[in-house]
């Protein structure tokens, strides 16, 4: 919760091949490792680019058409860039019931962003996600690493602020 | 955490749900307070104790009087009061007491009094991420005994005399699956822990992992051991990062101990356990799904036969078993088989997790004998509706299971008595509904689930669900007509005898139960353009309470359309014209003077 302010997300540049060639290393006798090759390479870049990925076709003796299959079947790969922090809005069962709609149209209501989409200032990027199993704690919301439970919309905008660093004083 | 025996043992609840209710912040104030005073105590975390609707939540535990007391809704400021109150002056303070040993009438006692912990027999009672308190409860002797003293054909023959039956959804005897792929040809076979956990509203799995990941892992090696399959995997969600942190540093204190690897417990036996992790995929928790994902590839299902038991995993034989199975497995060999038969009903033995959410007084993890009734798991357990409000339904068993109305509380939890309502046991998960639920959204909800999740391999379930979803957002949208209702029911028929996958199959479960129980809402819905519920947008209108507005200007200001309007401190009013129903006025009142119809 609190400790939510000083972890800042760094991603390596698309240009620097360097991570992407020791995580290649790494699997490099496994089986079937194409899921985790793909995990830990966005959570290298943060993303998976183009780029990134045909330079992985190559390297690793895949064809890009398999790569993209498994990038887009699966719900955690993203192919655009984020902001520092992702916003996930659980609509799980519970979430939905006690009212997981409210949370994001308030989220949305104070970034001026829709569903999937980045701040201008790249501090944010709005999901929605599954159940993140804190059911009894809903509606749930993760900024970043850090769980919120029992939300109210009212609550948002404080949170929010706080990953602002200093807190603002913002005009009312 | 020192040597020498302190007085008092204070165990923090720290799974994900305590820490998603602010377990962080009292850890920080607990460490620092013991740290620079000199109390008698020494501090250790525990995973998740299943008073979710406590959290978070400190057990003390006072050595010299063997006696304990629960204290929930902590925060940092409360648990520097306890130090004070309780360790250092020996006062209990009662008001913020949630359970003691001693009397378990007292307070929320009965929570835990009503219930029969088998698979949680660990959860919140032991530090998750030390393997010495694992084994100074008895752990890991199942797994010895197992190896060292019996045959794997005595293993299986234990597990089947348990009557214990998949806990992942199907209920397929568990020892007749060992069996299958112990009699499977093949020297190279394997194991699969599925901790998929994919329906939203589970969270056992999610809680076991976390609470006690030796258990899984002592199941899998007896499994591992019974089958004859010298690797294990445990493919667990990523959703769920600190059960895969747990895992991975449970198994690295095993290899540490010798206890996996080669020639374990002195024997000539190997095995090893790899974690592989999703990646956001619901339809994987289905085991030929899965499968496909562990190799690497989409994670679409495959028809079965071939089963799993002669070509799975890399096309050999493999056996995949849900994590509560495998956590009630060495329990099962130190106790005995008979012993764990003698909890349940006829056909469903032992004990049965499940997650309580919704509109439930107490949310949190309820482990109750197989028979207990829906009434005894939500009320006795559960604690009732919230809020004294009225019992409306129960969802069960996520979007391949059913809305349950008041009539049948009275059913026992047994795969077949449940199946027989039109709902499933699935994974256990129970979400309460209350009058502010509408049935018809819910159903809505869950065919909206599917139709996302749907692999798209099959035509019925990917096309299928599609058009039911269609028919359903219509209903919602104050457009359905009467045909509809019969509409929904050809459609789930053919789907439901259509599908490749369970996922396809069980998909119109929710729709179905609905209509059974709930007709008289797709009728307010349809004919009378009404939702009682006050959910579905399009068909209901916010008012304001005159009487109790106090003109605070609150909703005012938040709404986007500016249909509110009123002088400060003069009671607002709501244009019906102008207002699109978000609701977030409603969620602004601070006099909740505004409502929903
Ligand atoms: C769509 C779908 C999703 C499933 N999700 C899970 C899951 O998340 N966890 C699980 O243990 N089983 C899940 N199952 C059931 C598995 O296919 C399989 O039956 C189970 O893991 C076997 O273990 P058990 O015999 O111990 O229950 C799912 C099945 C289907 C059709
Ligand atoms: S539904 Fe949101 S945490 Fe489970």
């Amino acid at each position: 919760m609190e400790e939510g302010c000083n972890h800042k997300h760094r991603f390596a540049s698309v240009d620097d091949l360097r991570p992407l060639e020791e995580i290649l290393k790494r699997y490099e006798k496994e089986k079937g490792a194409l899921i985790p090759l793909l995990q830990e390479t966005q959570e290298a870049y943060g993303y998976l680019d183009e780029k990134i990925m045909r330079m992985l076709a190559k390297k690793a003796g895949y064809q890009l058409s398999q790569i993209y299959g498994v990038a887009t079947f699966y719900t955690q790969f993203r192919l655009q860039p984020i902001g520092e922090y992702l916003i996930k809005v659980c609509h799980g069962t519970a979430c939905h019931v006690a009212g997981a709609d409210l949370i994001t149209e308030e989220v949305c209501n104070q970034l001026g962003i829709k569903e999937k989409e980045t701040t201008p200032d790249g501090k944010f990027t709005l999901e929605s996600v599954m159940c993140v199993g804190a059911c009894s704690l809903s509606p749930i919301m993760i900024v970043g690493e850090d769980t919120h439970g029992k939300l109210k919309p009212t609550a948002i905008k404080k949170i929010l602020k706080s990953y602002y660093g200093e807190p603002k004083e913002e005009d009312e | 955490m020192g040597e020498e025996r302190t007085r008092y043992k204070l165990v923090l609840g720290y799974g994900t749900c305590g820490i998603a209710a602010g377990a962080n912040a009292v850890k920080t104030a607990l460490e620092e307070a013991v740290e620079k005073g000199s109390y008698d105590v020494d501090l250790d975390i525990a995973g998740c104790m299943g008073y979710c609707f406590k959290e978070p939540i400190i057990e003390v535990t006072d050595r010299e009087r063997d006696y304990s007391v629960v204290y929930g809704d902590l925060d940092a400021k409360k648990v520097l009061q306890v130090l004070e109150e309780h360790i250092l002056n020996g006062r209990v303070i009662e008001e913020w007491v949630v359970r003691k040993s001693d009397d378990p009438s007292f307070g929320e006692g009965d929570f835990l009094a009503n219930q029969h912990r088998i698979v949680l027999r660990n959860c919140g009672r032991i530090n998750p991420e030390s393997i010495d308190e694992y084994i100074a409860v008895g752990g890991y002797q199942a797994a010895r005994k197992a190896l060292t003293q019996m045959t794997s054909e005595e293993v299986i023959d234990e597990v089947s005399k348990s009557g214990l039956r998949g806990r992942g959804g199907a209920g397929f005897p568990t020892g007749t699956k060992w069996g299958f792929a112990r009699k499977a040809r093949g020297e190279e076979k394997y194991l699969v822990c599925n901790a998929d956990e994919g329906d939203p509203g589970a969270f056992m799995d999610r809680s076991v992992l976390e609470g006690d990941p030796h258990s899984v892992i002592e199941g899998m090696i007896i499994a591992g051991y019974a089958i004859g399959a010298k690797q294990g995997y445990i493919y667990c969600r990523a959703e769920y990062p600190l059960a895969l942190k747990r895992l991975e540093i449970a198994i690295d204190h095993l290899h540490q101990r010798g206890y996996l690897g080669k020639g374990i417990f002195g024997t000539d036996w190997d095995f090893d356990i790899k974690i592989k992790k999703g990646a956001g995929a619901f339809v994987c928790g289905e085991e030929t799904a899965l499968m496909a994902s562990i190799e690497g590839r989409r994670g679409m299902p495959n028809p079965r036969p071939p089963f799993p038991a002669n070509e799975g995993l890399w096309r050999k034989p493999t056996n995949i078993n849900n994590v509560e199975t495998l956590a009630a497995v060495p329990w099962i060999i130190s106790h005995g088989g008979d012993k764990y038969a003698e909890l349940g009903t006829e056909k469903s033995k032992g004990t049965k997790v499940f997650c309580l959410a919704g509109k439930v007084r107490r949310s949190g993890l309820a482990e109750v004998p197989m028979g207990y009734t829906l009434r005894q798991v939500i009320f006795d357990v559960g604690g009732g509706v919230r809020e004294g409000k009225e019992f409306k339904a129960v969802q069960m068993g996520g979007p391949s299971g059913g809305c349950l109305p008041a009539e049948l509380l009275d059913t026992p939890v047994d795969y077949e008595a449940i199946t027989a309502t039109g709902a499933i046991m699935g994974s256990g998960g129970m979400i309460v509904a209350d009058s502010s639920t509408c049935m018809v959204d819910l159903a809505r909800y869950f065919l909206s689930f599917t139709q996302e999740e749907s692999c798209g391999k099959c035509v019925p379930c990917r096309i299928g669900t599609k058009r039911m979803l269609e028919i359903l957002t219509r209903i919602c949208e104050g457009k359905g007509v009467p045909e509809d209702m019969e509409k929904l029911q050809t459609l789930a028929a053919d789907i439901k005898a259509a599908s490749l996958c369970a996922l396809g199959g069980t998909a119109p479960n929710p729709v179905l139960t609905t209509l059974k129980y709930f007709r008289n809402e797709y009728e307010d819905h349809i004919l009378r353009h009404k939702c009682t519920a006050g959910v579905c947008p399009a068909l209901i209108t916010l008012f304001i309470n005159e009487e109790t507005c106090t003109g605070c200007g609150a909703c005012l200001k938040v709404c986007p359309t500016g249909a509110i309007s009123g002088e400060k401190k003069e009671p607002h009013k709501i244009d019906p014209e102008l207002c699109i129903r978000c609701k977030l006025c409603l969620s602004r009142c601070p006099t909740e003077s505004i409502w929903a119809e």
